[in-house]
């Protein structure tokens, strides 16, 4: 009761944030600048979406309420798959292939890279602390090969590639959302047909196989849709480390029900409010006096080093 | 029937289990003791696929635990472990229900939801329904972890030593459900119990594991004698008859 409640408010906020969005300081051409304030927040609402079933669906199989794909280093993964293209390709080259092409090439390394790196630790069931460890160390390693790649590359040649690799917020990478949006909707389908599978795998291994769940597959499937929603939301707005963690905490405070349907919502609502809505402050109210991801990596920040002291970690 | 064939085990070096064969024909309350580290817990969830088998295999009803599908499995054998992590944010209901998860795939039928109702008032836990199971004793949490097995309806459950942390009234009823599940229902119950008396009064077989290996395997009447228990655990145990049972006397001031 009190989480459907829950759910009937976050929507309305998330609703007054998309209106305002679209709505304020509408000036000039309206027609147009509706066009482009729709393909934006369609990128943004995609974004959420994205990072919140990954992180929630992460967090259940990992059993851990801390560790986040962004934390362990996935989005990391992400962008050295797209430097590796870029030293592969060369920078012309790069820009010259489809969008298309290079998103499913770049989720296609990642996919392959999560599968070689985690699901060792995963299925050795490594304790929280070095998973954390080693989801610092592989996020280090990858963001340090990525400029390394970076420097090995002509500079003029990366100077052409970077404009078509970094996305941030303000300019989401257009060309990618029409297969981004599909993806997120054939993923989050997906997921959410397996809501009460991931009721049981949250239980934890022993009970979730004693109950007919077949582990090792069940933690592989998922691992490998976190990482097509990571590769998603990286394409479209770069890395944002924290979001992910900051809509799984407050979700799991603000609902009473550990179901993954309640999860799942709350969760998508609370990160379609905080992007949608803190961009718009942002770029009206503060007259873009910061990116949002900073603000979402320092607010998101704080929470995680408030779950990793203030409570005992799970 | 459950069929365990030269099953052995190696962790670190060390043998856990040493070429155990069992067989375990339908219906009766079976008890597993011995000392700590006799390998019991690890035979049970090897029998229950929670660990993959190195040596040997392991039969349930004609089906291989290692190749069969994890949900077939889930509708023949239920087991509860001795420590399944952290407790859930979740209440004695739902919990109960995810027994159900083998037969209904989540989406819970009006029998379903029967069945959980009978599980709780079964296993006394109806006062307690919809707390939330963090915030329960650990002899709660048991019980409900008890009742949860139970909801899997299974023709073969395995517990490991669900009697931790009961109250001695908890755990008498506990036994009773027990034998009345076996008596009424035709089930088969295999139990992990550190208080001999308990297998002594309830069992139908004692099975006693020592360092691996199969120590002692038969009646209440054939186990429960002195110089068997000194061999399983090192030191002379009294035992009285009384009330047509077997009692082992292993208390400190008890001397033999």
């Amino acid at each position: 009761m009190r989480d459907r409640i829950v759910i009937a408010l976050l929507l309305g906020l998330a609703l007054t944030t998309m209106a305002a969005f679209m709505g304020v300081n509408l000036r000039g051409n309206i027609a147009l600048a509706l066009e482009l304030r729709g393909i934006r927040l369609a990128a943004l609402v995609t974004v959420a979406i994205a990072i919140a079933l990954s992180t929630v669906t992460f967090q259940t199989i990992t059993g851990n309420r801390i560790l986040t794909p962004s934390i362990m280093g996935l989005d990391a993964l992400y962008q050295f798959g797209q430097a590796a293209l870029v030293f592969g390709l060369g920078g012309l080259g790069y820009v010259s292939l489809s969008p298309l092409l290079k998103f499913g090439a770049e989720t296609a390394a990642l996919m392959l890279l999560a599968m070689i790196i985690l699901r060792p630790a995963l299925k050795s069931q490594m304790d929280l602390t070095r998973m954390l460890l080693a989801g610092v160390i592989i996020g280090a390693l990858f963001r340090s090969m990525t400029s390394l790649i970076a420097r090995l590359i002509d500079p003029q040649e990366f100077a052409v590639a970077q404009r078509a690799m970094v996305a941030n917020f303000s300019s989401p990478m257009i060309d990618l959302l029409l297969i981004a949006v599909l993806v997120t909707v054939i993923a989050g389908g997906f997921l959410l047909s397996r809501r009460h599978l991931l009721d049981i795998a949250a239980l934890g291994r022993d009970t979730a196989i004693g109950l007919g769940v077949t582990w090792n597959r069940t933690v592989m499937i998922h691992l490998l849709v976190v990482s097509l929603l990571v590769a998603v939301s990286t394409a479209l707005v770069g890395p944002v480390t924290f979001l992910g963690l900051l809509v799984t905490a407050l979700a799991e405070r603000l609902t009473v029900s550990r179901r993954h349907d309640t999860l799942f919502a709350v969760a998508i609502l609370l990160g379609v409010i905080v992007l949608v809505g803190g961009q718009t402050l942002l770029q009206h109210g503060l007259g873009q006096a910061s990116t949002l991801s900073v603000v979402v990596d320092f607010i998101g920040g704080l929470v995680f080093i408030l779950l990793l002291f203030a409570r005992r970690i799970r | 029937m459950i069929e365990i064939k030269s099953v052995s085990l190696v962790r670190e070096g060390q043998r856990v289990l040493d070429s155990i064969d069992l067989l375990l024909p339908r219906g009766g309350l079976t008890a597993l003791v011995g000392p700590n580290g006799a390998g019991k817990s690890t035979l049970l969830s090897l029998a229950a696929r929670l660990l993959p088998l190195q040596d040997g295999s392991v039969t349930i009803d004609g089906l291989p635990v290692e190749s069969t599908p994890g949900k077939l499995l889930a509708k023949k054998i239920a087991i509860l472990r001795q420590d399944s992590g952290p407790p859930p944010r979740v209440s004695v209901r739902d919990m109960v229900g995810f027994g159900r998860f083998p037969h209904s795939g989540g989406r819970m039928t009006a029998q379903d939801r029967t069945m959980v109702e009978e599980a709780l008032a079964r296993f006394e836990l109806e006062a307690l329904a919809n707390r939330s199971l963090d915030r329960l004793s650990g002899g709660q949490r048991q019980r409900v972890m008890v009742a949860m097995t139970y909801c899997q309806d299974t023709d073969y459950i395995l517990l490991d030593e669900p009697l931790n942390n009961l109250d001695m009234y908890h755990a008498r009823q506990l036994m009773l459900e027990l034998r009345r599940l076996v008596d009424e229902t035709g089930r088969t119950i295999v139990i992990v119990l550190h208080d001999i008396n308990h297998a002594s009064a309830s069992a139908d077989r004692i099975i006693a594991m020592k360092n691996g290996m199969i120590a002692a395997d038969g009646t209440p009447e054939t186990v429960m004698r002195t110089e068997v228990l000194e061999a399983i655990y090192g030191f002379r145990v009294p035992v009285i008859e009384t009330n047509g049972m077997r009692l082992a006397l292993q208390y400190a001031s008890c001397a033999p």
